[in-house]
């Protein structure tokens, strides 16, 4: 089968992450599709270690989980905060930065 | 036709000047002393006011002592040798446009120096009386003196800049004198038609000083005069043309004559000086000096015949209608220097004889124009002739003194202008028949619209205001207009005896025999005749029938004349109106196109700002959306370069 | 686990299809599930499918060492701590379809749309139609784990250590953003007992959920006088509730139960 099945799953994983950052307005859902865009990347990483046939890509597809782990970890810690004194986790409710 | 040829070709202003010495080194003091006394007066002000007139006509009297001396010393020399240069200093030091203040006294300078000071003078005296109840008599003075100083500095001037200096400031004088009476609106806005009238002229010769620089490399009357005949045709042509438009100007010759009718709005004594004896004649001077030039140029004489030769119909038209009497003299002005200005343009065989009338004409014209000023005194400052009338019974010298002058212009001997018109129509005929012929009618005008001028105001019947008490004016008035009606009377005969104005001058504007087909004893008849017939019209019309008080409604001829033949509303119509239109249309230019233009660039900016900053609405999700946008044209460009 | 991975050689094996087939299905099936769910929870979920499927994927990839972290990490932890929050934040809360910013929802599709069209054009452009092979890397070290370990502590051993200064400085973060300063002393046990005997209500206030219809930590418990108490809900969540709504109709159920009368049988709503 041809190695570019994986590349293309996740072009596809891509786009619709991108499409859910963009649609939905729960900030924690918006998060999660943040997550899913990384997933995708992750995966072209390893299927190109495969098709070049050494480790790297594995290996950088690794620390992208690092990252991606303390990402959602301020992150999340962030839209707490917000909650907290705003009551609400809709993200188009902080739009005090308009002209 | 042409004088004769062949013959020596006449030394025009070639002579060359010597340094001054001796007396000579005192003609920086002819403009000195008048210039002094006009500062004195100008800026001391007020505190002059007592004795502040009698500093005017000291400096002007000194002017003229210094000058009679000059004419004194000059006699003692010989004719090639009588002109001198006094170098005070060096004005203009650029590269090669060197122009020293240098002033040159020879023999054409000399008389119009004699003409300036001793007719200046006499008008001096005059106005202490014409003036004396005028509050702003010292003032009067200071301008009458700072004319005389520019006047001088005109024609001691050795070359054309410094020509221009003077010329400037005749112009200037003229603006205030005119002006004299500011408050009275008549008088303002004729002192301004008279200053733009002038400027338009002052462009002709500040042309020509450049066209000179130009051609010549430099602008003092050595350098031009030397290389005059040797320059090219067309640039000759034109230096001649616009010193041509410069006499214009300020001779108020057509096409520029519009301004010299509405300048009888100043006191009489400025009409008397300025508009009759001295500035209107600067022109004159003007061609007279260039005479290397315009011999060289036979286009440019020619067109100096025509517009003397058109002014001075058009001078004796518009006097024959005119009711206020200083209008009348005004148009006659105009109508003999257009004599003198024909007279220049006939080349070697007029330019004595210009100077001649000029000089002649200087005496006549304000002796006319002083006893004008009488006969205004008397009247209560009344100037409409129809209200005068039978004068010559109650205001006895003025009326002996303006017959002087009348006589005199009119040409009969043994009177100043017999003389020097008939020298004038003599050349005419010498040049062409039709120039002859133009002269001898515009002669025949003159003696009966002067005869016209004399008989409504002091022949016939008074037809008197009644609240006019008309009186001789105070000996201090008339003491100089018999004076100068004397010189009326004898001076033709004095310069021409034994050819002594043309042997005088020779040297410097050259001279040659005018030759006529006929006998010249004929001519002199036949002109004599001439005016005596329209004399004796003028006589008829004006003296035996009565004279109506309010003006008939007359033919267009008539009405034409009243309108000075349609010169303003020419002028109104060709450069006022599009002038004015010119001038809206920039306005409007400005506040819609250039102000549109920067105002709608602004606002244009403002509307696209205004646009552009709602994109920054708040909402994260519409920038992620302009991410994604940007992510997606990168890897449009990298896909398109792979490609 | 070595015998799955030795059968998964070089491109065309028929198992690496069928695995491959299955689970980018699935993976997509739970990533369109994520996108149009409208509750956060069911999101989470779906995506939590999403990744143990791509955990799958990466096993067959000859990265097993990857795909076990994916799910212990990913899946286990990331995922978890993702629900925990939305317990917090408010489980019930729905999304309304309604978009509010004008154009997004076009503009994002045919953006993404043209963007996935845009990679697939630029993956088409490289052509490997045959893969190299993660065998020989895996054998290098003697296994994938060992050949991960050689790299990591090898080559990109310093951008190891920066990653574990992210993790520290993430930690760090969290607490300080979690942190509330103390203003006022804190209250000690017996100030606390002296306080309670002095309000009146000295008893032991309702747990959450108490004679509610729901156990949702947002929903109010009922008090034995049938009021909806508010003192039950978590201090965050408190003013949500009460947007969210009590649900009378339960209270007038339980009313009537108290006071001995028979209950009308109510058709379910659904929640708002």
């Amino acid at each position: 089968m041809n190695p570019a099945n994986y590349l293309y799953l996740s072009a596809i994983l891509f786009s619709l992450g991108a499409v859910g950052v963009l649609v939905r307005r729960n900030a924690i859902v918006m998060f999660m599709c943040v997550e899913l865009m990384l997933n995708a990347c992750n995966l072209a990483f390893v299927s190109f270690a495969r098709i070049n046939g050494n480790l790297d890509g594995q290996v950088i597809a690794f620390f992208v989980m690092v990252v991606a782990a303390a990402e959602v970890v301020v992150g999340l810690a962030i839209i707490m905060t917000i909650f907290r004194t705003r009551r609400s986790a809709s993200v188009d409710e902080a739009n005090l930065l308009k002209y | 036709m042409s004088p004769f040829s062949g013959a020596l070709a006449p030394a025009a202003g070639e002579i060359s000047a010597r340094a001054a010495t001796g007396s000579f080194t005192q003609i920086w003091l002819l403009i000195a002393l008048p210039l002094l006394g006009a500062a004195i007066l100008l800026l001391l002000g007020r505190r002059t006011n007592a004795w502040g007139h009698w500093v005017g006509v000291l400096m002007s009297a000194g002017s003229f002592a210094i000058a009679v001396s000059l004419f004194l010393a000059m006699r003692q020399e010989s004719g090639g040798n009588r002109a001198f240069t006094q170098h005070l200093f060096q004005w203009i030091s650029v590269g090669s446009f060197q122009v020293p203040f240098d002033l040159r006294i020879d023999q054409l300078s000399m008389v119009f120096v004699l003409l300036i000071t001793g007719v200046g003078t006499l008008i001096h005296i005059y106005s202490v009386g014409y003036m004396s109840h005028d509050h702003e008599r010292r003032r009067f003075f200071g301008y009458l003196n700072l004319f005389v100083a520019s006047m001088l500095l005109l024609v001691l001037a050795d070359n054309y800049l410094l020509l221009y200096v003077g010329w400037e400031g005749v112009g200037l004088a003229s603006y205030l004198l005119i002006g004299f009476w500011f408050y009275k609106e008549t008088a303002a806005v004729a002192a301004k038609k008279a200053f733009v009238v002038n400027r338009v002229g002052d462009i002709g010769l500040s042309v020509a000083v450049m066209l000179m620089f130009v051609t010549f490399g430099s602008v003092t009357f050595e350098g031009v005069f030397a290389n005059a005949p040797k320059a090219n045709q067309t640039s000759l042509t034109l230096i001649g043309l616009a010193l041509l438009l410069a006499a214009c100007g300020k001779s108020a010759q057509f096409p520029l004559q519009s301004w010299l009718l509405d300048a009888m709005e100043g006191p009489t004594p400025v009409s008397a000086l300025i508009h009759a004896a001295t500035m209107v004649t600067a022109g004159v001077y003007l061609i007279a000096r260039s005479s290397a030039i315009f011999n060289a140029a036979p286009t440019a004489q020619t067109a100096v015949i025509v517009i003397g030769a058109i002014t001075l119909i058009m001078g004796a038209i518009i006097g024959c209608a005119k009711d206020d009497i200083k209008k009348a003299l005004a148009g006659s002005t105009m109508s003999q220097i257009g004599y003198m200005i024909l007279a220049a343009g006939l080349g070697p065989i007029g330019y004595v004889f210009a100077i001649f009338h000029l000089l002649t004409h200087g005496f006549f014209k304000a002796t006319m124009f002083l006893g004008a000023g009488s006969v205004m005194h008397g009247m209560n400052d009344q100037v409409n002739m129809r209200r005068f009338g039978a004068l010559r019974t109650v205001m006895v010298v003025t009326t002996i003194t303006f017959f002087a002058g009348y006589l005199a212009i009119l040409g009969i001997p043994p009177f100043a202008g017999f003389y020097s018109k008939d020298k004038i129509i003599e050349a005419a005929f010498a040049h062409s028949t039709l120039v002859g012929l133009v002269t001898l009618v515009g002669a025949a005008i003159t003696a009966f619209y002067m005869t016209r001028l004399v008989a409504m105001t002091f022949l016939g019947k008074a037809r008197w205001p009644d609240d006019a008490h008309p009186h001789e004016s105070p000996a201090m008035m008339m003491v100089p207009v018999s004076i100068l009606a004397l010189l009326s009377a004898v001076s033709g005969f004095l310069l021409l005896h034994d050819n002594w104005i043309v042997n005088w001058l020779e040297p410097v504007v050259g001279f040659e025999e005018p030759v006529l087909g006929f006998n010249v004893n004929i001519l002199q008849y036949g002109t004599l005749a001439i005016v005596v017939v329209s004399a004796a019209l003028g006589y008829v019309l004006y003296a035996r029938r009565p004279v109506p008080e309010v003006a008939p409604v007359g033919s267009l001829l008539t009405q034409a004349a009243r309108a000075d033949l349609y010169g303003d509303a020419v002028n109104e119509a060709v450069f006022m109106r599009p002038g004015q239109y010119l001038t809206r249309f920039l306005v409007w230019f400005d506040n819609r196109v250039v102000d549109g233009a920067v105002n709608g660039t602004a606002a244009l900016i403002g509307g696209l700002s205004g646009r552009a900053r709602r994109t920054q609405n708040g909402f994260a999700r519409s920038y992620a959306l302009t991410m994604l946008g940007g992510a997606a044209l990168v890897i449009a460009a990298l896909v398109l370069v792979r490609l | 686990m070595s015998g799955l991975i030795a059968s998964i050689d070089q491109s065309g094996n028929t198992g690496e299809q069928i695995v491959f087939w299955i689970c980018a299905l699935v993976a997509v099936i739970g990533a369109v599930g994520m996108l149009v769910s409208r509750r956060a929870v069911h999101s989470a979920l779906f995506i939590a499918t999403t990744m143990i499927s791509l955990a799958v994927l990466y096993v067959s990839l000859g990265a097993p060492f990857l795909g076990m972290a994916q799910i212990v990490v990913y899946t286990g932890a990331v995922m978890m701590l993702f629900l925990f929050v939305l317990m917090l934040v408010g489980v019930d809360s729905t999304e309304s379809l309604v978009e509010t910013l004008k154009g997004q929802r076009i503009a994002a599709i045919l953006l993404s749309l043209g963007f996935g069209v845009l990679l697939f054009a630029a993956i088409g452009n490289v052509s490997v139609n045959l893969a190299v092979g993660i065998d020989g890397a895996n054998a290098v070290d003697g296994g994938n784990v060992q050949g991960i370990a050689h790299l990591i502590f090898d080559r990109y051993l310093l951008a190891f250590e920066v990653t574990s200064a992210l993790l520290i400085t993430a930690a760090l973060g969290a607490m300080m953003l979690a942190h509330r300063e103390r203003h006022t002393p804190r209250k000690t046990q017996r100030e606390q007992s002296q306080d309670r005997v002095r309000s009146g209500e000295p008893q032991n206030l309702p747990g959450p959920g108490v004679y509610a219809l729901h156990n949702a930590v947002g929903t109010p418990a009922l008090l034995p006088d049938g009021q909806p108490t508010d003192r039950s809900v978590p201090e965050p969540l408190r003013g949500v509730s009460a947007a969210v709504g009590v649900d009378h109709q339960d209270t007038l159920r339980v009313n009537t139960l108290a006071a001995g009368g028979a209950i009308i049988p109510v058709t379910q709503e659904d929640e708002s």
